[in-house]
């Protein structure tokens, strides 16, 4: 597992003249779990959107294992092996967890075949159902899922298309305490055999889960490392840390949504070391 | 057909490890109304009757590819009765020339023409005609489907782009008096394959034709339905973008099931000329599709059984009450299009589910 798997070449996007990207260089080692952060307005999902063909850009590439993806249809790169999942989860509510996760896992095979009802739970759906720990929900309708449990089931699904890289946008986002280290763990259970990009908000989240991560401010890359060499860089501190630490001493992303600070308690947003926060999780999951 | 239309229904999963009772209670409603319909109605129904029946089972037929295009996929399509007609003129054309036995149909001749036109050639054979009635309604749906679901036109869009088809049909179909008959259509029909029409025998003949399609192409829809193919409708009336990513193209999904209503809805079309007797652009042009649509939402658009059964009980309910009130029944059936739409979305067949949502304490769990 080594070699590059993603490269950005000198992206831009435009929007109405507003250069949302402006000349990004981005590269993806195989098997990394790569960390995408940086203010509102910086371009994180704006990038992933280009990466999965929903949105075009104005110049620039983006190669995938040597193929580039751009002018792409979304369908057609997925099937290359690029998945994602959204800001806002996005289940199919009428349809029950299992139903949701064999639709993600099936889509390989050919067309007529989809024509056969399903019959019991294929491999790949049961391992998803396993890792995001949906198994008892399996015949429930998606509709009924919690906040939490329907970001889970849009991992699960993820998981079930068996990607060869994994976008996750801000997969915490109006999640409980310990919703959050439940997902953190997922997602170190995941980056053991995929290769991760996940934009996240969260400073906290951040501190426990990440290794290397790429700031971007303002359409450009500003820095990228190691969490500590990051955090350690005056000028991440000045455009994303500074604001980010007076915000991680209130329940963070208050603004977004009045969830994603519940559970959390004092020592939560102390700095604990690296491991400890790890343990902690665990402990934190029931 | 209780366990049919929960399948079919939008919120009710199929249950994993139902039952063998549960099982079988599907099918042997379906079984149970097959004998009521292809052996109990042909022997108690009077001949008048029994055709008036036949004709409704034929809007069943177009009301099922609704029920899989709209209810299942989300396709609001308002223009069904372009492929209806395209089926009724094949089969009216055939008809029309087996009668004329090489001479110029009637209608020709009033209109002037003196030799028949090379459009209606090929529909001399009968296998072609029946043939292109189901054929030529799939290829203009598959061309219609690929044209405008790949630019992702839906919605309220496609709603009235295919509206739009249906008057533009009407209107060709009015233009050209000498190759379709102009606003009169086909009619005059006396003989199929050797038999008179006008008998009853034959009239029950068909009626059991027609009953037997219906009944195999609800089975069709059915196991369609319940495939992974009809998960994937669903998920792509939830949410078209999403399904993108997960790997499948909704244009072709879509397009797929298009075809398949259109199909349904040109077979139809054949079936209903030599039971009813006539084919012409006020059977096909706006309103009549439209009129489907509404039987299917009162029905039930949610479960194919509510489709096809909202399509016979609101045939049956526009000749029963137009025999009593003439002019009555335009209102009715709009009111009860309102009735249904903001009391009932998921319609008569539906009526249960949307009572049980309506509970206090179930809507928060379910």
């Amino acid at each position: 597992m080594s070699g590059t798997l993603l490269e950005v070449r000198d992206l831009s996007v435009v929007f109405d003249g507003f250069r949302a990207i402006d000349g990004v260089d981005f590269t993806v080692e195989q098997g990394e779990l790569r960390f995408l952060i940086g203010p509102n307005g910086a371009g994180k999902t704006t990038l992933i959107d280009v990466i999965t063909g929903l949105t075009r850009p104005a110049s620039g590439s983006v190669r995938f294992e040597g193929w580039d993806l751009v002018g792409r249809k979304e369908h057609e790169i997925v099937r290359m092996g690029v998945g994602r999942t959204f800001q806002t989860s996005v289940v199919f509510e009428q349809l029950t967890v299992v139903e949701n996760l064999d639709l993600a896992a099936s889509f390989r095979r050919p067309l007529w075949s989809l024509a056969r009802r399903r019959r019991g739970v294929s491999a790949a759906v049961e391992a998803a159902m396993a890792t995001t720990g949906l198994d008892a929900l399996a015949a429930r309708p998606a509709g009924v899922l919690s906040h939490g449990q329907r970001q889970w089931l849009e991992i699960g699904m993820l998981i079930a298309q068996r990607p060869r890289l994994l976008l996750l946008d801000e997969p915490v986002a109006g999640m409980s305490g310990e919703e959050r280290s439940r997902t953190g763990e997922l997602l170190v259970e995941i980056a053991k055999d995929h290769t991760v990009i996940v934009i996240e908000h969260d400073m906290d989240f951040l501190r426990r889960y990440a290794s290397q991560v790429t700031v971007l401010h303002e359409g450009k890359v500003l820095v990228e490392g190691s969490v500590d060499q990051v955090r350690s860089d005056p000028r991440v501190q000045e455009v994303y840390l500074g604001r980010a630490e007076d915000r991680d001493k209130r329940p963070a992303g208050g603004g977004r949504a009045g969830a994603a600070g519940e559970g959390r308690t004092g020592s939560a947003g102390a700095e604990p070391a690296e491991g400890a926060a790890v343990g902690s999780a665990a402990g934190e999951v029931t | 057909m209780t366990a049919t239309v929960r399948d079919a229904a939008p919120v009710a999963p199929p249950a994993p490890g139902r039952s063998w009772r549960d099982r079988l209670r599907g099918p042997s409603v379906f079984v149970l109304i097959a004998v009521l319909a292809l052996v109990v109605a042909p022997l108690l129904l009077e001949p008048f009757r029994l055709g008036l029946l036949a004709k409704y089972l034929c809007f069943g037929i177009v009301a099922l590819g609704i029920g899989l295009a709209w209810g299942q996929g989300g396709m609001l399509t308002l223009g069904q009765g372009v492929f209806f007609g395209l089926g009724g003129y094949a089969m009216g054309m055939y008809l029309k020339l087996h009668d004329a036995g090489g001479d110029l149909p009637d209608f020709m001749v009033w209109s002037g023409v003196e030799r028949l036109p090379a459009l209606w050639i090929p529909f001399e054979n009968p296998v072609f005609a029946i043939a292109f009635a189901v054929v030529g309604p799939v290829l203009l749906a598959v061309l219609l489907g690929s044209l405008v679901f790949r630019q992702r036109v839906r919605g309220a869009y496609f709603a009235i782009l295919t509206q739009a088809l249906a008057a533009a049909m009407v209107i060709l179909l009015v233009g050209q008096q000498g190759l379709t008959g102009g606003t009169n259509g086909l009619t005059n029909f006396f003989d199929l394959f050797g038999q008179d029409l006008a008998a009853d025998g034959t009239q029950r003949g068909l009626y059991v034709v027609v009953a037997a399609v219906l009944g195999v192409l609800y089975l069709v829809a059915w196991q369609l339905v319940r495939s992974r193919f009809g998960r994937l409708l669903v998920a792509i009336r939830d949410g078209e973008d999403r399904v993108r990513f997960l790997g499948y193209n909704p244009a072709t999904i879509k397009t797929i099931t298009f075809a398949v209503s259109a199909g349904m809805a040109g077979l139809a079309g054949a079936l209903f000329v030599p039971v009813v007797g006539i084919i012409s652009p006020a059977l096909l042009g706006v309103v009549p599709s439209l009129e489907l649509v509404v039987a299917v939402a009162v029905g039930g658009r949610f479960s194919l059984a509510g489709a096809v059964l909202g399509a016979v009980v609101m045939g049956y309910a526009k000749t029963s009450f137009s025999e009593e009130f003439a002019d009555g029944w335009l209102y009715l059936q709009g009111a009860l299009f309102i009735l249904v739409m903001t009391l009932a979305p998921k319609g008569i067949f539906g009526l249960a589910a949307t009572l049980r949502d309506l509970l206090p304490g179930r809507r928060a769990r379910a």
